[in-house]
């Protein structure tokens, strides 16, 4: 249910980041990092996230913007996370 | 050490003058309850609240000169009074006392507003020349001591404290857009800017001169350095003869620091800084030495054995009082009350606690080390700056960039992160060299997502006003030729210094107490030296300090000369929601007061409160932007709403 999954990432983004919905709705594709809504610590809540929301374990490697630095390639890393568990 | 007030002009309310100046010296009576005195004539008003230190018998005030002909009322010391003295003895110059107070009098008059170029000191005065009918309020350096101005009804009020002056006819406080996005852009308002709308700070190292004609404003000194290619401009002898000649400046400064009729303890943070002047002080003084620290129950924050450490090694007879997160939580809002602006940290709580316990002791003055951080260059974002310019200059390389596991150690949350995240966070996107603000760039974009809680009309407020743009636009102009390092220097010493830690993190919390820093660094002869060191020996590789270091080295136990910098930081937004909740937090913060005030979102600001309360670890912007809303809503309810409430009621 990928359109699901990208709705629950968007959802959190918005919650503990963005923490609003009236206007700058960030875009999918939009960089964390460049509007300003991640830090250090921002990064292990998302991880923290990831893995209670979907069942994932994620390996230190794998903390690297180009998993997660915008909606649509947390959404990505996601899928690619769920498919490699189910075909091991 | 006092607080002043007054006006200069005439006060448009029928309320007699002695009554108006004994209100608005009453709102800053915690700085000088020892005495009160008034002076007024025709036009002018000046008050005084005094912390008796120097000449307890003689040095009351407002003070006039033995021909009558100048009266000034004054908060701070000048340290080098008493060779001032002498000089103006040989000139001719007659004293009725032994006060420091006297010698601005008589330097005003020989040297006239041009004197305080002449005063080693931390100061704030507000000086009436009776012959020229005319009106000047001068402020120290580096802005160690506060004063605020504003003009109502043609009539102009001056105060250490926004307080006073808001005790004056026509003050209807007004919290000021662009300030308030100063304050959660760079962490303070930008001087002459206070965060309330046609209220003024007098910038440090400035002159405020009234009479006939008007008001002006003009700098007297300003923090500069050699350019970059200037090899004449820095001092180019041995490092070792540099660190000598330092010593021995860094002595004397801590001699005059020790003038005052009553006894000098010393805050001991179990840093390099305050360690180095503590034995100075020891060195100069070798008799009983008090000395007191803050201690954390967190060890994130905690310093508490290189503390022991330092006192045993000096013998000092040392006190420590623990700073909980409950008491930060608990004594925020007179904390807010008292530094005026809103804050993004929580720092000045604990030195609040610090300073109540050393007037607890019966001291009224203390050392510190205040300043050492930015004039030698102890900031790890000094450090940080440095790397990321190395890496910026070859940006393929991958070695380079490696470096930058070595910045801040002990920050938890980085050591866990990814080589690609650390570097997504301190190069950027790839910020521009170019840029003079180049150094706190990564600081600012941590900043820059508390403005999600802007609301509408803060939003229309502020259009497209940009407070980076602004403070580019306040550097010098030969900034751009001189070397990096001072750059860095420069944005720390001229902005963050007063705007943030000599003030919230300094004068208003040990003012609140009655109690005086002094602060041996930034001894104008001090400051001028280390200009022109030479930047790498200042930060040499990555060692912050080094010059310091090698100057001081014999002072100190090898454990703390070595000691890597450990910033002074203290629990943030956890102080107010975990340790047991303090009430004033949810009506602050509640949809009603974020209406009321009318600046943040309040939707978005209770899930960042329910966040906060419910995460096991909240970040650096999180904890910005709740205590930087927190204390804003604070400062809303204490200043704007009681006036907005007060004015209704007279109105009914």
């Amino acid at each position: 249910m990928p359109a699901l999954h990208r709705d629950k990432i968007r959802a959190f983004i918005r919650d503990n980041f963005l923490f609003r919905e009236d206007r700058d709705a960030i875009a999918d594709s939009d960089s964390l990092l460049d509007a300003g809504l991640i830090d250090s610590t921002g990064i292990l809540e998302l991880v923290a996230f990831l893995e209670a929301e979907f069942g994932l374990a994620i390996a230190d490697a794998d903390i690297v913007p180009e998993n997660l630095d915008s909606i649509e390639r947390i959404d990505a890393f996601v899928a690619t996370k769920l498919h490699t568990s189910a075909a091991a | 050490m006092c607080g002043i007030a007054g006006y200069f002009g005439r006060p448009g309310s029928a309320e007699p003058p002695t009554e108006l100046l004994g209100r608005m010296i009453a709102t800053i009576a915690h700085r000088g309850p020892d005495a009160r005195g008034i002076h007024v004539e025709d036009g002018v008003g000046l008050a005084h609240a005094r912390l008796s230190i120097l000449d307890l018998a003689g040095g009351a005030q407002p003070m006039a000169d033995i021909d009558d002909e100048v009266v000034v009322t004054f908060n701070g010391e000048i340290f080098n009074y008493v060779e001032m003295r002498d000089e103006l003895i040989g000139r001719g110059c007659r004293f009725r006392t032994a006060s420091d107070t006297e010698t601005i009098l008589q330097a005003y008059r020989v040297w006239g507003p041009d004197c305080v170029e002449k005063f080693n000191g931390d100061f704030a005065f507000a000086l009436w020349d009776r012959r020229a009918r005319r009106l000047m309020l001068a402020r120290d350096r580096v802005g160690v001591r506060p004063a605020f101005w504003a003009r109502r009804g043609g009539c102009l009020y001056f105060g250490s404290e926004i307080k006073a002056l808001l005790a004056a006819p026509g003050f209807a406080p007004e919290i000021d857009p662009i300030a308030l996005d100063q304050v959660l852009t760079v962490w303070f308002p930008l001087a002459p800017r206070t965060i309330f709308k046609d209220i003024f700070e007098l910038p440090p190292g400035h002159l405020l001169v009234a009479d006939a004609d008007g008001v002006r404003v003009k700098p007297y000194w300003q923090l500069s350095f050699p350019d970059a290619q200037d090899r004449a401009g820095c001092d180019t002898r041995d490092p070792r003869d540099v660190a000598d000649e330092l010593r021995a400046l860094l002595e004397d400064a801590t001699r005059i620091r020790l003038r005052a009729d009553v006894p000098v303890g010393a805050y001991l943070s179990g840093g390099l800084d305050s360690s180095i002047v503590t034995a100075m002080m020891k060195s100069l003084a070798p008799e009983q030495l008090r000395t007191f620290s803050v201690a954390f129950e967190d060890a994130e924050f905690d310093e508490r054995p290189f503390q022991e450490l330092m006192a045993a090694a000096l013998g000092t007879e040392h006190r420590v009082i623990t700073c909980t997160a409950d008491d930060i939580g608990r004594l925020f809002p007179e904390i807010v009350a008292h530094v005026e602006r809103p804050l993004v940290r929580t720092g000045p709580a604990p030195l609040h606690g610090l300073a109540a316990f050393v007037r607890s002791q019966g001291l009224k003055v203390v050392l510190t080390g205040e300043g050492a951080d930015e004039v030698f260059a102890g900031y790890d974002l000094f450090k940080e700056a440095k790397l990321r310019r190395f890496c910026a200059a070859q940006p393929g390389s991958p070695r380079r960039k490696l470096l930058l596991q070595r910045l801040y150690p002990y920050l938890p949350q980085l050591k866990t992160q990814s080589q690609s995240y650390r570097e997504a966070f301190f190069l950027g996107d790839g910020d521009d060299l170019g840029d003079p603000l180049f150094s706190h760039l990564p600081r600012f974009r941590t900043m820059r997502g508390i403005k999600t809680f802007y609301g509408p009309a803060l939003r229309e407020a502020l259009g497209a006003y940009d407070a980076l743009a602004e403070l580019r636009e306040k550097l010098p102009a030969d900034f751009s030729r001189w070397h990096p390092l001072s750059q860095a220097q420069y944005l720390e010493t001229a902005f963050l210094l007063p705007g943030y830690i000599l003030s919230s993190q300094g004068d208003r919390v040990s003012m609140a107490h009655a109690v005086e820093g002094r602060f041996p660094f930034l001894d104008p002869r001090v400051i001028d030296f280390a200009t022109r060191i030479p930047p790498q020996l200042k930060l040499r590789a990555l060692r912050e300090k080094h010059i310091l270091r090698e100057a001081t080295r014999d002072l100190l136990p090898a454990a703390i000369a070595d000691r890597p910098k450990q910033p002074y930081r203290a629990p943030d937004s956890h102080a107010f929601l975990r340790s047991g909740r303090h009430g004033y937090v949810e009506q602050a913060m509640s949809p009603v007061a974020l209406a009321a005030a009318g600046l943040f979102e309040p939707a978005a600001v209770q899930k960042l409160l329910r966040k906060c309360s419910t995460s096991r670890a909240v970040g650096a912007r999180d904890n910005a932007a709740f205590v930087g809303i927190l204390s804003t809503q604070l400062l809303h309810g204490r200043f704007v709403g009681r006036a907005t409430a007060e004015s209704s009621s007279q109105a009914a």
